[in-house]
């Protein structure tokens, strides 16, 4: 691969956010592993449109996110396709740690103690990124987690899958739109571990490969098939 | 787990047959109790709650699942909100469990999943967008369309990661009951799903009936 446009690594308990442009390539590290990385998607020119996590999963009938897979909009279009993947298993149905839940597991650690290595939140993470859109609590719905696998039985009953992610372990999200991508590498919600796991993730933006017909993604499914000529449409008349 | 309940029907305070393609957005006040019943059969009912007092706050299917430690809802279940809040608790299940990941369908995800020229068939999302629209005043738009439970929805998901939309584990007669743990907004769009094998191309009613005043 040749060397990216761009590379940034996302300190431990962080957030961020930025526009993508359709045809990049957003490749993510887990540096030293165990890490988590929240992400959620919407639409710059119409915020309005956002990542639908009901939808892709139904779409694709699966409940893990992998390589093949595509992250859909409320409005039936990709925003990004997940083109390569060494973890195998990313979820979307647990959210973000709060307050409260790190308090519960690793006590009360602020700011004005810790500084830098304070114990930030997922949830606070993503509100103080969607203020900068003029967007809230009201257009926060679900994020992807990647490097989690959370694992169901036969019951139903959900866990996070212990050290599943072991260090330098990336996911290629190649974009199909132009995305506003809002991140934060806080602790899974149902993070185990004893201390307030501190993990960096590496992002690094390609100019993605030129996609054919014979893409892996498009061939998933019929459905992914119906979703790129979804976003065929979209871009009639800006070029493809 | 399959509860039976203790009310009895004629006991109600009022009851109303919602017919398939149609919506409900109704306030429910903490303490009332609320019944939604598949009259016919596999019926879905598509439904998201509010908090009446702040709409900010509704219900938030991953902190419901994350909090209880289960993906499906029944019995005993703690419906929350986004701020980890309890909006209702589902007290009688005669269907044994409900789904909240599969969300709505919609004309766009229609299109999708079965055919792109589906677009124009009726669709969940396009009933809540009418709801917002017809009642302005409580300032709901299409962000505040989020995560929803589909009511006598089966959707397994199995230990290797699949998902499925699996014929119904409902019947005519059963129904869900849920109590008010604080003032809600209920909007339920009666799902008109033509395409789903899963109710047999055939949308049907439901009864919704609320004790308590």
């Amino acid at each position: 691969m040749t060397n990216p446009v761009y590379s940034y690594t996302l300190p431990p308990a962080s957030h961020w956010s930025l526009k993508v442009r359709k045809g990049t390539l957003l490749k993510l590290t887990d540096i030293e592993g165990g890490g988590n990385l929240g992400i959620m998607f919407y639409n710059p020119e119409n915020l309005l449109e956002r990542y639908n996590a009901p939808d892709t999963l139904k779409c694709q009938h699966t409940f893990k996110l992998t390589t093949g897979n595509c992250l859909y909009s409320d409005m039936g279009r990709i925003f990004c396709s997940i083109v390569a993947d060494d973890h195998g298993w990313h979820e979307t149905v647990s959210g973000n740690s709060t307050v409260e839940i790190i308090k519960e597991k690793w006590g009360e650690l602020n700011y004005q103690q810790a500084r830098n290595e304070w114990q930030q939140n997922g949830f606070n993470s993503f509100l103080v990124e969607l203020a900068k859109y003029g967007m809230n609590e009201r257009d926060m719905v679900s994020n992807l987690n990647c490097f989690s696998k959370v694992e169901v039985d036969r019951k139903g009953n959900i866990s996070l899958a212990a050290s599943s992610s072991p260090s330098g372990t990336s996911v290629s999200l190649r974009f199909e739109m132009d995305t506003l991508i809002v991140m934060h590498s806080c602790p899974h919600p149902l993070s185990t571990e004893s201390v307030y796991p501190r993990k960096p993730v590496l992002c690094e933006f390609f100019n993605a490969k030129t996609v054919y017909d014979n893409d892996l993604c498009i061939n998933h499914c019929n459905e992914n098939k119906r979703g790129f000529d979804n976003n065929r449409l979209y871009h009639m008349g800006m070029g493809r | 787990m399959i509860k039976e309940s203790t009310l009895m029907s004629d006991n109600a305070s009022e009851s109303t047959t919602l017919p398939a393609g149609d919506y409900l957005l109704k306030k429910i006040l903490k303490g009332q109790t609320l019944r939604i019943t598949d009259l016919e059969g596999n019926q879905a009912a598509d439904t998201i709650f509010y908090n009446a007092n702040n709409t900010a706050e509704r219900y938030s299917a991953m902190d419901t699942i994350r909090q209880q430690g289960n993906v499906y809802l029944t019995a005993g279940s703690r419906l929350l909100s986004n701020f980890r809040n309890p909006l209702l608790t589902i007290v009688a299940d005669t269907c044994g469990r409900h789904d909240t990941l599969g969300g709505a369908c919609a004309t766009e995800s229609n299109a999708v999943r079965y055919d792109l020229e589906k677009r124009c068939m009726h669709a969940c999302r396009d009933s809540w967008m009418l709801a917002v629209a017809e009642n302005e005043a409580l300032g709901l738009t299409k962000r505040d369309i989020t995560h929803n439970i589909n009511f006598f929805m089966n959707v397994p998901i199995t230990p290797e990661g699949g998902l499925s939309f699996e014929d119904g584990i409902s019947a005519p007669g059963k129904y869900v009951e849920l109590l008010a743990e604080m003032d809600v907004l209920i909007l339920i769009s009666n799902c008109p799903q033509l395409n789903n094998p899963c109710n047999g191309y055939n949308p049907t009613p439901v009864e919704i009936t609320l004790w308590g005043s």
